[in-house]
């Protein structure tokens, strides 16, 4: 076992900085010199920066600093702006939506639930225009949009919890409050109000791809490695031109489990999985409470669960 | 023959930890080996029990079918047959065929020439069942702990074990676990659309290359871990996820009994209480 097992970068080569690839004219220049940190040298490239910040990019950070001091300076207010009570109490603290007497309204007084509203807006908006950059650097750099839209079904299951759903329900109250052990109670309550969330099938479906997107990673990753003496890392050239890393990558899944991915497919297999994982969440979520009242009743009444007696 | 076309002069001999030749060899696309032998086995005997314990209940629902460990009062001694007995000679097959599946593993990584980093990875999830099932029960004197073997059965277990302990979402552990789970999924996304992005930038479009995935992360997020680090990531990441997922459950209940209180001890912190 005195083997190299590639867990680690065993010699780093230091060049200058990489600038990246040229950007189209229009583009803003990038920002930071870039420098190196021979700790992440490690894991991975020891190179930080340049970053490329533009409109979009300085938009969404303007917008989630908002946020986060919206969220932040309510929570210390709830403490009569007492640092060390802020501290002690930081797990309970909460930033909760308006009660359920204010309905859906636009404008709700700023201390019964309208700072939660203004929090989220901010929050979504700061989400959105993070999701144009991703869209726009892939179009700038000729890349194709499989990241950006992998991010937009995290959004969407974003949005379900905490605008579509409360609008189909007409309740800003439904909405996933901000604070840690908040968030977790309203996980708890959801799934008790509706009858158990485990007898969702979405849901189901969003756990099977969430522990499923786990389990690909740790094969897609392990095998990577184990096939890295190989040069079985460079897989864009891998898959322009099988080499004998893929070779063997593949044949150690058809030799232990009868089928195998390809260096490119493998990429499919984690891309929809984890695109799948927000997907049928966020449809589990959308339907509770809209068109299904309590899950256990909903599976008894379809032979998924044992009625009781 | 299941032979690819480059398949043929992988096929040499070799690389066995037990058994020397006299298993190695394949049977289509699979490779056999000791351990393969031993995977048939226990998998074979486990199925063929699970199916026999479902015969012995009121219904052949998939959903529904439930084969239960046998009640705590047994303790953590053999029970009969139809009262958790099969529950637990099916627990002791699917660890038998777990293990013997990953040394199946090691075998195929030496015949290949490659790390042991795929069977030690699934050592991790066999780690984490056997927590379940074997390290959990034994902790807390009886076999009857254990989660039953039924679609529906086992998550009205996780369903009912999380709110014996008051509220299992407090559970920093699961927290942890929970977390590691989401964030494995998120780099899954970003590194299989990453490669895609590269590899399909549209019709007519060139291929791009690694220096093109480095510029987009550094551009987007100020740093990219690279096509190396990215897989060790991702590996650090799911392995993390089983490994809290484990150490989530075997201190619940040996450890502590209501999640939510142990919180306690933050607010007593001396720097403010």
């Amino acid at each position: 076992m005195t083997t190299y097992q590639n867990i680690f970068t065993q010699v780093q080569v230091r060049g200058p900085v990489e600038q990246g690839v040229h950007l189209p004219a229009g583009d803003e220049p990038r920002y930071g010199g870039g420098f190196f940190s021979h700790l992440l040298g490690r894991i991975g490239n020891a190179q930080i920066g340049p970053i490329y910040l533009g409109f979009t990019g300085v938009a969404s950070l303007l917008c989630g600093f908002i946020a986060i001091e919206i969220i932040g300076l309510n929570m210390l207010a709830s403490v009569n702006w007492d640092p060390l009570a802020f501290g002690r109490e930081f797990f309970w603290l909460t930033l909760d939506p308006p009660g359920p007497e204010y309905g859906f309204q636009p404008f709700v007084p700023l201390n019964e639930g309208g700072w939660y509203i203004l929090a989220g807006f901010f929050l979504t908006a700061s989400i959105l225009l993070w999701g144009v950059r991703t869209y726009r650097r892939a179009i700038q750099l000729g890349l194709g949009t499989h990241v950006a839209w992998a991010f937009a079904s995290a959004i969407w299951l974003y949005l379900v919890l905490g605008f579509i759903r409360p609008m189909l329900m007409g309740d800003w109250s439904q909405a996933v409050p901000f604070g840690i052990f908040s968030h977790l109670d309203w996980t708890n309550n959801f799934s008790l109000i509706y009858g158990n969330l485990f007898y969702n099938p979405f849901h189901m479906l969003s756990i099977a791809f969430l522990y499923g997107s786990a389990l690909l990673f740790a094969m897609h990753g392990a095998t990577i490695l184990a096939v890295g003496r190989f040069g079985g890392d460079r897989e864009i050239e891998q898959i322009s031109d099988r080499g004998t890393a893929t070779e063997r990558a593949a044949l150690f899944w058809r030799w232990t489990m009868g089928f195998n991915a390809t260096m490119e497919s493998i990429h499919r297999w984690a891309w929809w999985f984890a695109v799948l994982t927000t997907l049928t969440g966020g449809i589990g979520i959308l339907i509770t409470g809209t068109v299904v009242d309590n899950w256990f009743i909903w599976a008894s009444e379809n032979g998924i669960a044992r009625p009781l007696d | 023959m299941a032979l690819l076309s480059y398949e043929r002069k992988y096929r040499v001999r070799g690389g066995t930890l037990i058994g020397g030749d006299l298993f190695d060899f394949w049977i289509g696309p699979f490779f056999v080996g000791f351990f393969g032998v031993t995977t048939i086995f226990f998998s074979v005997l486990g199925t063929g029990l699970i199916f026999f314990a479902a015969s012995l209940g009121d219904t052949w629902n998939p959903w529904l079918i439930d084969i239960q460990p046998p009640d705590v009062s047994y303790g953590l001694a053999l029970a009969p047959m139809r009262e958790g007995g099969l529950w637990q000679i099916i627990t002791i097959c699917a660890t038998g065929a777990f293990i013997s599946w990953a040394l199946r593993e090691v075998e195929i990584c030496r015949k290949l020439g490659i790390g042991y980093h795929v069977p030690i990875a699934f050592g991790v999830a066999i780690f984490a069942f056997v927590t379940l099932n074997i390290f959990r029960p034994m902790l807390l004197g009886a076999w009857g702990e254990g989660f039953p073997y039924g679609i529906m059965s086992h998550l009205d277990w996780v369903s009912n074990v999380g709110y014996a302990y008051v509220n299992f979402h407090y559970n920093p552990a699961h927290m942890i676990a929970v977390s590691f789970f989401f964030i494995t999924t998120f780099a899954l996304g970003l590194h299989g659309a990453l490669v895609l992005s590269a590899t399909n930038p549209g019709k007519g479009k060139t291929v791009k290359t690694p220096d093109h995935e480095d510029t987009f992360f550094r551009d987007i997020l100020g740093y990219s871990i690279g096509p190396l680090g990215i897989h060790r990531l991702g590996l650090f990441l799911a392995l993390s996820a089983g490994f809290w997922s484990a150490v989530c459950i075997i201190i619940s209940g040996p450890w502590v009994r209501s999640w939510v209180d142990w919180w306690d001890w933050w607010r007593e912190l001396p720097i403010w209480s």
